[in-house]
């Protein structure tokens, strides 16, 4: 059913989240697998984005949002007392639906935006470098470092935007959608770096696309909305056997296209 | 909303450490806003105390205007200002209201947008500048021409009697108007625009024509938003200064014509605050601003009522 | 027959009320605009024929002495903007900050209320409360105190405006910056701020237009000079003060420079509101990403 392990690197407990007294989520209790891509699937409404959102303390940046029980990274609650969610957020990367590179900046400090501190202009150079090959755009944009960001095409900027979170050095990278705005070929790239990314981040990536979450990930976790239309995880178990051989009804039904 | 144990801070924005001289920032810059304005309201009844006790109530009913007495009534300023904003209001709400109806309904798009351009330009020019054109071009031009037209047709009238100087009530409500044009006609177009095209559409299926339907359907329909349109309006008008005292003759009476010179709260405080040698008179002119603030604040708070009630409704 | 007839010409009677009201409608909104043609053009007539590069760069000569200009009105102008402009736009920006983070709620809509009612004070009043804080106690004139009123005269314009300025930066941009670990102040100062920055700018240009022609808290704020003045603690000539002040006297000297201000003032109106439409444009681009 929900798979929570000991020396997980990020996990939930009981995590309830609210927009003012509506309730989006609950009762949402798993353990993310260390480099390894899991991916969040379920109907639209169920959820996901909250429960994702709330791994980073995105969540919170409404004006009424709320959310119960406990994140833990490392073992720590990240909604504890005296926890800085910035320090979070650094710790814990993410990457949007739509491309959102900084319009102001140029590609180069785009990449380098979040960038640890105290780097002198060589060692940020090699960040950059470091950062923009690992998102596989490196010998597209080198030549034209300093330009605008908003000239690349929708799947570059996306590569970008990751190129920015990896460079923040993040111990985790959480993913909304990602290609959900892009093209198949563009999607294609992204999807390939997924893979070479999980060798080095946990991954967690919300998709409403079923055939990616069998593609990319190696976990996958369901989500649905009950009658009140509050999201509660269902099911969370390997890809291949959720796929196979679900074990809730609702989640075989939901693979097998009955609905959503 | 915020009952249920909230496990932290609703509005969860400056808590990180880095954010706190930021914070510190934004919160100072935001209550220095604050402050200025009630400042603001506070030195003018701190200025005005003086000529409270002394004149009470009675400052306001009481008609002579004496400096060297020391002797101090607004009536004749409050007579001045309410005339000039009232001719000019008239002509304002009529001329502007119309030029809406035909910009909106009407207009097509080559005649309707220089003409909303122009119509706002009237906006953009500095009061000082009305006031120079009104005292050298429309002055005499009432002296020699509109003046002698009117009072050979109303002259019968209290109202359009008497000699005509040139400056005066009707003179300053001519160029006010002017002023408040392009507010009544900006906002009203607005307001009549945003009319649901079924109201129109199911008026003329009904056999009126467009201009019947323009008057007697979408009219009253916007009714709410141009009176509110119009009182704000006003609000600009009761506080008009400089154009005003240009062409009003700054003279302290109350006179049954239009044609009179006269005086409005802002005229006098202009003309007579840096000539006021006695605490009382200063006081007694600061009283008179403030009675101008507190009249803008009622004024304006009204028609941002009824214009943002209709907008607001228009935001299905 | 009969009851059709006449409803025909019923039906004509009222076309004919609907033309003439058209026409009606017609003629109010052409009122208006000939009359600003026509105040454009009495100003530019009479207003070129003074001025010149005497009249730019002068100062005023003597009552009865032809000649002389409103240069030190000109700098004047410009000094009093600029110390204006240096303190309303740290006060409005910080508010405009604090109130598209924290929205809704009592104390953000106290703000927006209290910036309503500074927006419709008459400017005379204004004037009235620089006179009070900064006039009196120090019982001189001064230009910083025609300053401190155009700041008050500013301030609504630029709160209300930059606020829907920072608030139409997309909220993924803002999102963008918080989730990669950014404090607020970072976001907002280096990624918020310059992306709303042209929209702020036009809302800048647009508040200066609105206090260039303004004369009435000057009267007794800087109160005017005949004389070249740099130091703000002083008295100051200020161009919409000569065109009030000369406008007033009987000498046709000094009333045609009133025109030749007047067309100054105007240009500098035109100006101004150019380059604010030129950068409302370069806003609405940068936010098409």
């Amino acid at each position: 059913m929900t798979t929570v392990a000991a020396g997980e690197l990020l996990a939930t407990r009981d995590l309830g989240a609210y927009y003012g007294n509506r309730q989006a989520v609950a009762d949402v209790t798993i353990g993310f697998r260390r480099k390894a891509v899991t991916a969040l699937i379920g109907p639209s409404g169920c959820g996901k984005t909250t429960l994702l959102r709330c791994l980073n303390r995105i969540h919170e940046i409404n004006f009424d949002a709320r959310v119960e029980g406990s994140v833990l990274l490392d073992g720590h609650d990240i909604y504890g007392g005296d926890v800085d969610p910035m320090a979070i957020r650094r710790r814990v990367g993410m990457v949007f639906q739509r491309p959102n590179p900084f319009p102001t900046l140029s590609i180069l400090d785009n990449a380098i935006a979040c960038a640890p501190k105290g780097l002198n202009r060589r060692e940020k150079m090699e960040a950059a470098e470091r950062a923009l090959r690992s998102a596989a755009l490196w010998d597209e944009v080198k030549e034209k470092l300093k330009t605008s960001p908003l000239r690349l095409s929708g799947g570059q900027q996306q590569r970008l935007c990751i190129a920015r979170a990896v460079a923040a050095e993040p111990e985790v990278l959480l993913m909304d959608e990602p290609t959900a705005s892009l093209d198949p070929i563009a999607t294609a790239v992204i999807e390939e770096l997924m893979a070479s990314l999980c060798r080095e981040f946990t991954i967690v990536a919300v998709t409403h696309n079923m055939q990616q979450a069998a593609r990319v990930s190696s976990v996958t976790a369901f989500m649905l909305a009950d009658e009140t239309g509050i999201g509660r995880l269902i099911e969370a178990d390997d890809t291949g056997k959720l796929f196979t051989k679900p074990t809730d009804r609702r989640t075989e039904d939901y693979i097998s296209g009955r609905f959503g | 909303m915020q009952n249920a144990e909230p496990q932290f801070r609703r509005v969860a924005r400056f808590v990180s450490p880095a954010d706190r001289g930021f914070a510190a920032v934004v919160y100072a810059g935001s209550i220095l806003f604050a402050l200025l304005i009630v400042g603001l309201f506070v030195e003018l009844v701190l200025g005005s105390w003086p000529s409270i006790v002394k004149f009470g109530p009675a400052f306001i009913f009481n008609s002579s205007w004496d400096p060297i007495t020391s002797k101090f009534g607004a009536l004749p300023m409050i007579f001045g200002t309410v005339m000039t904003s009232l001719i000019a209001i008239v002509l304002a709400a009529f001329i502007g209201i119309m030029a809406a109806v035909f910009l909106a309904d009407f207009a097509p798009r080559w005649l309707g947008q220089p003409l909303s351009f122009l119509i706002e330009l009237l906006a953009a020019v500095p009061s000082v500048v009305y006031g120079l054109w009104g005292l050298f071009v429309l002055a005499p031009f009432m002296r020699t021409t509109i003046g002698p037209a009117l009072q050979h047709v109303l002259g019968w009238t209290p109202l359009f009697s008497g000699p005509i100087v040139g400056v005066g009530l009707l003179t300053a409500g001519i160029i006010l108007a002017l002023m408040i044009i392009p507010t009544v006609t900006a906002i009203s177009r607005d307001v009549i625009a945003a009319i649901p095209r079924d109201l129109r559409e199911a008026s003329m299926a009904l056999g009126s024509t467009k201009w019947e339907t323009a008057i007697r359907v979408v009219l009253p329909a916007a009714r709410v938003g141009i009176f509110g349109a119009c009182v704000l309006a006003l609000g600009r008008a009761l506080g008009e200064t400089i154009a005003v005292t240009m062409v009003i003759g700054n003279r302290p009476e109350i006179s049954a014509s239009l044609f009179a010179p006269s005086y409005t709260l802002a005229s006098v405080i202009a003309n007579e605050f840096t000539e006021a040698t006695t605490s009382i008179y200063i006081s007694a002119l600061i009283e008179l601003g403030l009675i101008l603030f507190l009249v803008s604040i009622v004024v304006n708070a009204l028609a941002r009522l009824m214009i943002w009630s209709v907008r607001g409704s228009e935001r299905v | 027959m009969a009851q059709s007839a006449s409803k025909h010409r019923n039906l004509a009677r009222r076309r004919i009320v609907g033309w003439l009201g058209v026409s009606v409608a017609l003629a109010c909104a052409a009122i208006g605009a000939i009359c600003l043609l026509i105040i454009l053009g009495y100003v530019i007539v009479q207003g070129a024929g003074a001025v010149n590069r005497d009249f730019l760069t002068q100062l005023p000569h003597p009552v009865g002495v032809p000649g002389g200009g409103v240069g030190n009105g000109i700098l004047g102008t410009f000094i009093i903007l600029g110390i204006a402009t240096a303190m309303a736009v740290p006060i409005g920006l910080l508010t405009a900050i604090y109130l598209s983070l924290f929205g809704r709620g009592p104390i953000p809509e106290g703000l927006r209320f209290l910036s309503d009612v500074l927006s419709g004070v008459p400017s005379i009043a204004i004037g009235l409360f620089a006179y009070a804080v900064l006039v009196a106690p120090l019982k001189h004139f001064s230009a910083f105190s025609a300053s401190f009123a155009f700041m008050m005269l500013m301030l609504p314009l630029l709160v209300r405006t930059s606020e829907q300025a920072i608030r139409s930066v997309p909220q993924t941009v803002r999102e963008g910056a918080l989730a990669l670990g950014m404090s607020n102040f970072r976001a907002t100062v280096r990624i918020v701020l310059p992306t709303a920055m042209p929209a702020i700018i036009t809302a800048l240009l647009l508040a200066i237009a609105r206090v260039i022609g303004e004369t009435a808290p000057l009267l007794f704020t800087a109160f005017g000079s005949q004389f070249w003045e740099m130091n703000p603690n002083k008295p100051m000539a200020v161009l919409a003060l000569q065109v009030f002040t000369y406008a007033i006297t009987p000498y046709a000297n000094w009333q045609q420079q009133a025109w030749g201000g007047a067309l100054l003032l105007i240009g500098a109106v035109f100006v101004l509101s150019l380059g604010a439409r030129l950068m409302l444009r370069r806003a609405m681009r940068g936010l098409e990403a």
